[in-house]
């Protein structure tokens, strides 16, 4: 049985297992990928320490960091479920079952899908979810934004210089956003931003050729030959039932990262925590591991 | 003989800089195709692979889509 299971590798769960390896706690991290949305980011420019940094960079400094330690780590691997039973808590993957006496979970977000037909079959077939990487092989084509946030607001921008055509898609009545980015989207002659607007279809053949959207009541066609969903990020927290979340499916934590339940502690993006950043991820990460490492030793266990 | 690798990236891509960095790292020759400034490979890599998106790998003609670690280990031998 381990001291502590660290579900996650972006910055809250590599901070954590450093602090934890530290203090002495035989850990485990089991993980999808290394980085979590750090390894997704562009520029980053408030790390402190930092002036500069490229996400993949930062991602490939912390994976530096832990695997220093020589902490054992598994990745490519999904949890499926958290059950404790008195002290013992257990943590099934897709590969196995491990126990542990604490468990910080630090799953971080995805992005949020549309949950449309045609989503998944054209995958990577024109619908991206990643501007940043795709955006450049629509070159000359006529797409769609999907979103009124600022995440849709950049992947429009990055698409003006490279697009012909740009729609963006917002089921709101207006825009949200940074001003500053708002006004150059629709300041843009190859925008046209579509209020009100819900996606009901994407379409295609072998590639995507268009989108349904329904508007007052109203469903049209548009001819694009690129989707690009920025509807924003949901929480990795579906396979732990038993701890209290907020109604965006948030874990809630209080001060020292403790869910309701004693012994499973959370951090980072997965958590109620204001404000998601990198750093504070960093920061979250480090206290939770000091909290399981205080539970311990409290109850020597 | 080493095996030819090309790989299909965008300058912007995170993942494409990783992957470039894991074959760096083991040290492996590989040949850079930028998609976004060179629309005939940028076809090249869709009709190659049947989708759009970055990075895309062609290791002696297997095509592997995204940064999957464990495949490019397992058709590199490494």
């Amino acid at each position: 049985m381990h001291d502590l299971i660290i579900i996650g590798a972006g910055p809250a769960g590599i901070t954590a297992s450093v602090y934890a390896v530290r203090k002495g706690m035989n850990i485990l991290v089991i993980t999808k990928d290394i980085g979590g949305q750090a390894a997704w980011s562009g520029d980053i420019e408030n790390y402190t320490g930092y002036q500069f940094i490229t996400g993949p960079e930062l991602a490939g400094k912390f994976e530096e960091h832990m695997r220093k330690y020589n902490i054992a780590l598994n990745e490519n691997e999904a949890v499926k479920e958290i059950k404790k039973s008195d002290n013992t808590i257990s943590v099934t993957t897709d590969k196995g079952t491990y126990t542990a006496k604490t468990v910080i979970i630090a799953s971080g977000k995805r992005t949020k899908e549309l949950n449309v037909p045609g989503e998944k079959e054209f995958k990577n077939k024109g619908l991206t979810f990643c501007a940043t990487c795709d955006a450049p092989l629509f070159a000359g084509k006529t797409v769609a934004v999907i979103g009124g946030g600022n995440s849709a607001l950049d992947a429009a921008l990055q698409l003006i210089n490279i697009a012909k055509k740009v729609f963006v898609i917002n089921i709101t009545a207006g825009l949200g956003g940074d001003a500053v980015m708002r006004q150059k989207v629709e300041e843009s002659k190859i925008v046209t931003v579509l209020n009100n607007a819900q996606v009901t279809a994407i379409l295609g053949d072998k590639f995507v050729n268009g989108i349904k959207i329904k508007r007052e009541n109203k469903e049209e066609v548009l001819s694009v030959q690129g989707i690009f969903v920025e509807i924003g990020l949901m929480p990795n927290s579906e396979f732990v039932k038993e701890v209290e979340k907020n109604q965006y499916g948030e874990i809630k934590v209080n001060f020292r990262n403790e869910t309701n339940i004693p012994a499973i502690f959370a951090a980072g993006d997965v958590t109620d925590v204001p404000e998601k950043q990198i750093i504070i991820a960093a920061g979250e990460g480090s206290k939770a591991a000091l909290s399981a490492f205080r539970y311990l030793a409290q109850r020597r266990i | 003989m080493d095996k030819q690798v090309k790989v299909y990236s965008t300058p912007t891509c995170p993942w494409c800089m990783r992957t470039k960095q894991f074959l760096k790292e083991n040290n492996i020759n590989f040949q850079d195709i930028d998609v976004s400034s060179n629309q005939a490979a940028a076809e090249e890599m869709v009709q190659k692979s049947g989708q759009m998106g970055v990075p895309v790998l062609d290791i002696d003609g297997q095509i592997i889509v995204g940064f999957d670690k464990e495949k490019i280990k397992q058709s590199l031998g490494i």
